[in-house]
């Protein structure tokens, strides 16, 4: 059997790709792609001490993740297409008016 | 006499009644509640006059107003002989005017407003007189002089009549700060503001003495506290130097000026001295001052009014003159014919106001005299009336004034040597105050019309409502002075005896022969000023002008009212504005109020402008942070 620590490395990694892409890129497609990951990387982690531990909760709160992730990322396109159609652009530099 | 409560709170029912629902719906019948309410309380003074004289007096407290610590204050009514007089001064001077006011104010738009405060003034007065502690008479002091300030500015679109209204309070304030440390330095010594304790344990501080800090200096207490009150006294009842307001304060209607400013509220000082004369007895010092301040303020208003021309305004002066009498006499001792002339002066000097007032309806608000003449046949019953009160004010013998201003002059010949300054002070007054006086009824009344076509073809008697109260004043005018008669000319004095109780005997001596020579003296010197009256002015010859161009220094020097007015504008008010303008809006509102209303915001605006700066909009600068934090969090977590 393939030890927890190795899915842990697996789930930090992804964790740390995405939180990586999520700061260095600047089209809002990616960095959105990007909280996906970090989502995944945690569910990961999550179906991983459930299966270790043999308790099923952990299992059934990522079921909750990917309900809600699913929900957040319909709203977050919707945000994207708004924002689309009034900048004509991807770039989230560009979406500066919230400035102090 | 049971039913006394009801002298002063009729009047205050009745200024209730008036100011709720005058407006709406008494509106021209106002004067019906508050004359009911004010005759009816001259009614009850009456009775209470006489029960008085039956020899019952009433010191009660009836309500505990204010306990704190050892302070008690209580709202509680003296009836003695000296209240009573002035019940009746006061009542009787009150009905007549509100009834000639309903002739006089006929038409104003403000007709209830007027006699609601009519009303409350005539409460106030009474308070003050029927106080039987200091708290209440402050109180009736502070409620008559407001009473004064809505009355003078009763016409407050005029800026005159507001501005008089102002300064009238204003002035007064310089008074009465010191009669309230007077009363406050009364309870710190004596522990008690109630009239008898205070009065019965005065003795005890004879001697005593008190630092004031400020100045360095010790005074003599009882010294200390009488002149504290005469402050007061001479603030309301317009001495030197607090004189100022009262002429101004003829802007007010005239039965206004009859009534607080000649005949109630301005004898409020009188009052208060011969009220307080235990503690002026003990104070050699205070007497003179207040006798030398009576008679040199005798004398200073009567110089003045010689070259008025304002008819109200000669009126004014005169009436600060007489306050000097009064004033005279308490000083010298002789309180009771202070309150005498007080007495009598309340009739004879009403008379003239509301006369005045007259004349001033007949000339459709002309004050000029010098622009009058000829009133005599258009307006008979004034001109009589005016001429009675004249007569009385100049001490024709027979008349209320006469034997009033003569037992003050001859007490004030009898106090001693100092009197016999006093004396001549007064007498040289007496023959101005029949010069003045004079001299308004000649121009006034007699020779030819010298006002516009317009004016003459208006000349009228003024209706009933004005001319019965007139005719009512003119009886007590020249009857009034037959209740003191002196000894000397066969009368009883009762008057003085009357008040004996409470104010006492006067001091003094001197013989038949002194006193027949100041009598005789004093009836001359008011003839001479009626006949030089009559030389100067009653053939309109230039004698007149002539003097004042010979004698232009002087003649401007009285014109401009010794210039008073001029030296407060420039040592108070015009200091005062300096303050406001460069003190109080340029440092105190300017710098030390708007700085910290502003600074305080400005401040943190700056603050938020730069906690502003973190907020970039940059969604990475965010996540960085975040991020950052995030990892700071679990480090502390894992390593602490």
């Amino acid at each position: 059997m393939i030890p927890l620590h190795w899915y842990l490395w697996l789930s930090a990694v992804v964790f740390m790709v995405g939180v990586a892409g999520f700061l260095t890129r600047r089209n809002i497609i990616i960095m959105f792609m990007s909280i996906e990951l970090m989502l995944n990387a945690v569910n990961m982690s999550l179906v991983s001490f459930s299966r270790y531990l043999n308790d099923m909760r952990g299992q059934v709160l990522v079921f909750f993740i990917i309900a809600v992730a699913a929900a957040e990322a319909a709203i977050g396109l919707g945000i994207i297409i708004a924002l689309f159609r009034n900048k004509v652009t991807a770039h989230v530099d560009e979406a500066n008016e919230m400035k102090g | 006499m049971d039913n006394y409560l009801l002298i002063p709170f009729l009047p205050l029912a009745a200024f209730l009644i008036n100011i709720i629902f005058g407006r709406n719906f008494i509106k021209d019948n106002a004067h019906w509640v508050s004359i009911a309410a004010v005759v009816a309380a001259w009614v009850i003074s009456v009775m209470t006059l006489v029960e008085v004289i039956g020899g019952r007096t009433i010191n009660k407290d009836l309500y505990t107003w204010i306990v704190s610590g050892t302070f008690r204050a209580s709202v509680g009514f003296l009836i003695d002989q000296l209240t009573a007089v002035m019940l009746i001064v006061v009542t009787t001077v009150s009905s007549l005017v509100h009834i000639y006011s309903v002739g006089y104010m006929h038409g104003d738009k403000g007709y209830y407003r007027f006699f609601s405060f009519l009303s409350l003034f005539t409460f106030s007065m009474l308070m003050l007189v029927m106080a039987n502690n200091f708290l209440q008479l402050y109180f009736g002091w502070e409620a008559v002089g407001l009473c004064s300030y809505f009355l003078i500015g009763f016409w407050y679109e005029k800026k005159s009549a507001s501005d008089a209204g102002k300064k009238a309070f204003i002035v007064n304030r310089f008074g009465d700060f010191g009669f309230g440390l007077g009363v406050i330095m009364i309870f710190v010594t004596l522990g008690t503001l109630h009239y008898e304790p205070v009065f019965a344990s005065v003795n005890s501080l004879v001697g005593e003495t008190v630092k004031v800090h400020l100045l360095g200096l010790e005074f003599d207490l009882i010294t200390f506290i009488a002149l504290l009150l005469f402050c007061g006294a001479v603030g309301k009842s317009a001495q030197i130097p607090l004189h100022v307001w009262l002429p101004d304060a003829m802007e007010g209607p005239t039965p206004v000026s009859a009534l607080i400013h000649a005949a109630t509220m301005v004898t409020a000082g009188v009052f208060l001295v011969a009220r307080c004369n235990p503690i002026f007895n003990l104070s050699p010092l205070a007497m003179n001052v207040v006798a030398v301040v009576g008679a040199v303020t005798a004398l200073f208003a009567g110089t003045i009014a010689l070259v008025q021309n304002d008819i109200k305004r000669i009126v004014a002066y005169s009436t600060v003159s007489q306050l000097g009498y009064m004033f005279l006499a308490c000083g010298v001792g002789a309180y009771s014919a202070g309150i005498f002339h007080l007495y009598t002066h309340a009739f004879f000097k009403a008379l003239l106001f509301l006369g005045a007032g007259s004349v001033m309806h007949a000339m459709a608000g002309e004050l000029d005299i010098q622009k009058m003449g000829g009133l005599k046949k258009h307006m008979p019953v004034t001109y009589w009336t005016f001429l009675l009160a004249s007569l009385s004010i100049a001490g024709v013998p027979g008349l209320a004034g006469f034997f009033s201003k003569d037992e003050i002059l001859w007490r004030a010949y009898a106090s001693g040597p100092l009197g016999h300054v006093l004396f001549a002070l007064g007498a040289l007054t007496a023959l101005l105050t029949a010069f003045y006086s004079f001299r308004i009824i000649f121009v006034a009344f007699h020779g030819k019309f010298r006002g516009t076509h317009e004016q003459e073809h208006h000349l009228h008697e003024s209706p009933r409502m004005m001319t019965v109260p007139l005719l009512l004043l003119a009886i007590g005018a020249v009857a009034s002075g037959w209740v003191g008669i002196a000894p000397l000319l066969g009368g009883g004095e009762h008057f003085a005896e009357f008040l004996a109780p409470v104010v006492g005997h006067a001091k003094g001596h001197g013989t038949h022969a002194e006193e027949w020579a100041v009598m005789i003296g004093s009836v001359i010197l008011g003839f001479s000023g009626i006949a030089g009256a009559a030389f100067v002015y009653l053939r309109r010859s230039t004698i007149a002008d002539t003097l004042c161009q010979r004698f232009s220094f002087i003649y401007q020097l009285l014109w401009n009212k010794y210039y008073v007015d001029e030296l407060y504008d420039y040592i108070i008010v015009k200091p005062t504005f300096w303050i406001a303008k460069n003190v109080i809006v340029g440092v105190t509102d300017g710098k030390i109020i708007e700085g910290i209303v502003n600074g305080v915001p400005g401040l943190i605006g700056r603050f938020s402008l730069w906690l502003r700066s973190l907020q970039t909009g940059m969604v990475h600068q965010y996540a960085t942070v975040m991020a950052i934090g995030a990892f700071a969090v679990i480090a502390m977590v894992l390593l602490w």
